[in-house]
């Protein structure tokens, strides 16, 4: 396997905004710049099922055409799964196929390495699971989640839906999940009124937003919106476990919902797991960046939710600094810089209005599964004092998914902290790990030659 | 008009409008389950993003695959029945 002819002034890891804006941003200037993301296509959640020529988001077309117009090559349904010494990373492809862009089109393995000058993580964030009786059950999902499976062809239409949990994120789910027919009985915010109220009329302040907001606003007519209002049990019948109902409370008030959705996510968590595995510096579980984007590892930055939960308009200006950096076009880069400051002021007061209540440590019982890989309960993992010693004596994250689910959701119930990340950042195959071991290998054993 | 493509899921052949992802190939037969846990309960899709796994089934003979994550293609073959063993995967 070589590597030489694999090399990108460039390499940006995750197409969302942030990706996406990084990746133009760089290629500006003329750099070989690479944009690689597990779905077959650009746009990342958000973006996700836009028409890639003719999409109904404004910003969405705006970038697209952008992206179309650059020479950049995409890598789709690819994955970091390793990271090796002097700036070279292993992915390999999570649908069998080669890896492939425009201009790598003899590569025979679905594993590849791939040599970058510098990086640029835009690995974005996933929804927040709380577990609670009940959780596991086929049908309860995440509220992006269930979003995520309609705009890829899951048809909800005449469906009782609960929307549940925390975050800007419930309503356009509502929203989007009524345009495509569902009945969506309810939608349940966890936060205090006065919290959400002090949040939407920040919103009003801001033009852009305020239109999204009144879009929502229309296709929700008449779907009651509650705050101060959580699941505590998703109720099912019979052998297949059918979801009949959720159960819902609401200050000293508890009560039953019907549906056959309950879509249900407690807003977002940063992906760091790749930065972390590049040894990058983490603060309060977000990857510390300078002005510039730059991470606490030379050549590696990173732009968007891995650094803050701050929306999109964030994500796309610290992706624009990222590009722009990377290349050494820090004047374009320093212009952007107070546009960023604004933004983060959004992302403070997401933080501040949609903070988890402690009533929702209270729902889950000691027969509550908490590691959905391992089926691990609650009064399992309960009896160890940290990440590490559950993991060790229970397998509690030691799934698939690599505890991508149950850590942050241990965090949340007992405050432990995830321990270091090891390769393979995602689960590969033994083949694709087998192709890994070569490559370092080889570049070991070609070190050791070159120091002859 | 989406054009139509055909898939297998369990082996029925089933059609779906391209650009449907092979997890929404399987919930269109009316499973609501994809797998079984590793204590035998039935699971769907959760994250909908490619991070939980909980869509995982066999794609093409080729196992774990993250079903919510890979779009159907012509005469793609989905299966969801078999055993949960995961002997090639760490």
């Amino acid at each position: 396997m070589s590597s030489s002819s694999h090399t990108f002034d460039v390499l940006v890891v995750g197409a969302g905004p942030a990706g996406i804006a990084a990746a133009c941003s760089a290629a500006e200037g003329g750099a070989r710049v690479a944009l690689l993301d597990n779905n077959p296509r650009i746009g990342g959640q958000i973006w996700r099922g836009q028409s890639q020529s003719h999409a109904a988001n404004p910003d969405a077309r705006k970038w697209f055409e952008k992206f179309a117009a650059a020479h950049i090559e995409f890598l789709p349904s690819t994955e970091v799964i390793d990271h090796l010494e002097n700036g070279h990373v292993v992915v390999h492809r999570i649908d069998g196929q080669r890896v492939g862009a425009q201009s790598i089109d003899e590569l025979p393995e679905e594993v590849h390495e791939l040599a970058y000058k510098k990086l640029i993580l835009c690995t974005g964030a996933r929804e927040l699971f709380l577990p609670f009786p009940g959780w596991t059950l086929p049908n309860v999902m995440g509220a992006g989640g269930l979003q995520a499976l309609v705009k890829s062809g899951l048809l909800v239409s005449g469906k009782k839906v609960v929307v549940a949990g925390s975050g800007p994120l419930l309503l356009a789910v509502a929203a989007h999940l009524r345009e495509h027919g569902a009945d969506v009985r309810l939608v349940a915010e966890q936060a205090p009124w006065p919290r959400v109220a002090r949040f939407a009329m920040s919103l009003l302040l801001q033009k852009t937003k305020l239109a999204q907001a009144f879009e929502i606003k229309r296709q929700l007519s008449g779907v009651p919106y509650k705050t101060n209002c959580w699941p505590v049990r998703a109720n099912g019948n019979g052998e297949n476990a059918k979801l009949e109902s959720v159960t819902l409370r609401s200050g000293s008030r508890t009560w039953q919902e019907r549906c056959d959705y309950l879509a249900c996510g407690f807003h977002l968590v940063p992906n760091t797991e790749l930065a972390a595995l590049l040894r990058c510096e983490l603060r309060a579980g977000f990857v510390r960046v300078d002005d510039s984007q730059q991470t606490s590892v030379r050549d590696v930055f990173c732009a968007g939710e891995p650094t803050s939960i701050g929306g999109v308009d964030l994500a796309i200006v610290e992706g624009q600094i990222a590009g722009y950096a990377a290349v050494g076009q820090s004047a374009s880069a320093a212009k952007l810089l107070p546009q960023k400051r604004r933004l983060d002021r959004f992302a403070v007061l997401l933080r501040e209005t949609f903070a988890l209540r402690e009533e929702l440590r209270s729902a889950v019982d000691s027969e509550t599964i908490v590691c959905r890989c391992e089926d691990v309960k609650f009064g399992r993992v309960r009896q160890h004092s940290s990440w590490r010693a559950a993991k060790l004596h229970t397998r509690c994250g030691m799934g698939p998914c690599q505890g991508r689910i149950c850590g942050p959701a241990t965090q949340f119930f007992f405050g432990w902290k995830a321990d270091s990340v090891r390769p393979p950042v995602f689960a590969a195959s033994m083949q694709s790990l087998a192709v890994a071991v070569a490559v370092q290998t080889e570049e070991h054993l070609m070190s050791h030659e070159e120091s002859r | 008009m989406p054009e139509t493509i055909h898939v297998t899921v369990n082996g029925a052949c089933i059609a779906v409008p391209s650009g449907a992802t092979a997890l929404a190939a399987i919930l269109s037969t009316g499973a609501s389950a994809v797998r079984r846990s590793v204590s035998g309960g039935p699971r769907g899709p959760l994250c909908g993003m490619g991070v939980c796994f909980e869509c995982r089934a066999t794609v093409n003979r080729r196992r774990y695959a993250r079903t919510c994550q890979i779009l159907c293609s012509p005469g793609m073959d989905i299966s969801t029945d078999v055993s949960d063993e995961p002997p090639d995967y760490v």
